[in-house]
């Protein structure tokens, strides 16, 4: 049966929880938000590199 | 193993095998976890640590994946500085920081057992000490790439210290069998099998196998936003030509 009544442990075990899922979503959301920062900037510069730099023709 | 290492060598292979692996590690991760959990949850009291033998599911394998982390800092860190390979450079970068918080998450929760159960919130046992150390590897490998402008003299820097601090992992690994520690033995990689009760061995490894996902899963992200700065700074280095 689930037993979600720690007794006098409860301090410990809810902040050893809380702790380990308040640092796990920071981690998770700072690593989406720090993969999809570089994704939108590279592909804003990527494509303002192409419209600069010459084709075969010589030209932007 | 050469094809398969060849295979994560190149950035385009591995950025469309990481578009669909990531998350369905992250979904492995969130799926193992609500089965700790709840098995976590339901298994009976310790007879010696009561409820606080809760917070094991937690703190082992945090400790684990700190451990595990820096075994693949160091290996991609010798593929970098061996081979030069820029991608494993991005992984060994990558996995610093996710290895960091799980190495803290194994001290804090091991301190919040640790007051209830030994009456202290800290020794200086040759367990937690060398936890710490690996810990402190951790932050001076981030701080030493952050402190050098040239990124590929910070990279080779911070290669090196990250195969100096491998002398480390065993240290950890063994410091209860090679000297007297307070901190309990090897339970459940102990010699002739694990030690530890089926109704707290089954959500340990739940949650030491969600852990291990939630890695995988934060690694391929990292290592793509990684990817994608390179590839942020090589075209703003086309622009500025």
């Amino acid at each position: 049966m689930l037993d979600l009544d720690p007794g006098p442990y409860g301090f410990y075990i809810w902040m050893s929880y809380g702790l380990s899922a308040a640092a796990l979503a920071w981690l998770a959301i700072s690593s989406l938000a720090f993969a999809r920062r570089w994704r939108r900037r590279a592909e804003t510069l990527e494509a303002r590199a192409r419209e600069v730099e010459p084709g075969p023709d010589g030209q932007p | 193993m050469t094809q398969a290492l060849a295979f994560l060598y190149n950035p385009h292979r591995f950025m469309a095998f990481s578009a669909w692996a990531a998350p369905l590690f992250g979904a492995l991760a969130l799926a193992l976890a609500a089965a700790g959990l709840w098995l976590g949850f339901t298994a009976p009291e310790d007879y010696q640590q009561g409820d606080t033998v809760r917070i094991m599911f937690i703190h082992v394998p945090a400790a684990w994946l700190g451990l595990f982390v820096y075994v693949c800092l160091g290996g991609a860190s010798f593929l970098s500085l061996v081979f030069r390979q820029a991608l494993a450079d991005a992984a060994a970068r990558a996995a610093a920081p996710i290895g960091a918080v799980f190495t803290a998450l194994a001290l804090a929760t091991g301190s919040l057992w640790g007051k209830p159960m030994w009456g202290a919130w800290w020794v200086w046992d040759a367990r937690l000490t060398s936890v710490l150390v690996l810990f402190l590897f951790y932050l001076a490998y981030m701080a030493l790439r952050a402190s050098i402008d040239d990124e590929a003299k910070g990279a080779r820097a911070a290669a090196i210290l990250a195969l100096v601090g491998l002398i480390n992992v065993p240290v950890v690994h063994w410091s209860v069998e090679w000297w007297n520690t307070l901190h309990q033995g090897r339970t459940v990689f102990a010699a002739g099998g694990s030690r530890a009760a089926t109704v707290f061995l089954v959500p340990l490894l739940l949650m030491s196998l969600s852990y291990m996902s939630a890695f995988g899963a934060l690694w391929l992200v990292r290592i793509r936003g990684e990817v994608w700065r390179r590839r942020a700074a090589a075209a703003e280095a086309r622009l500025a030509r």
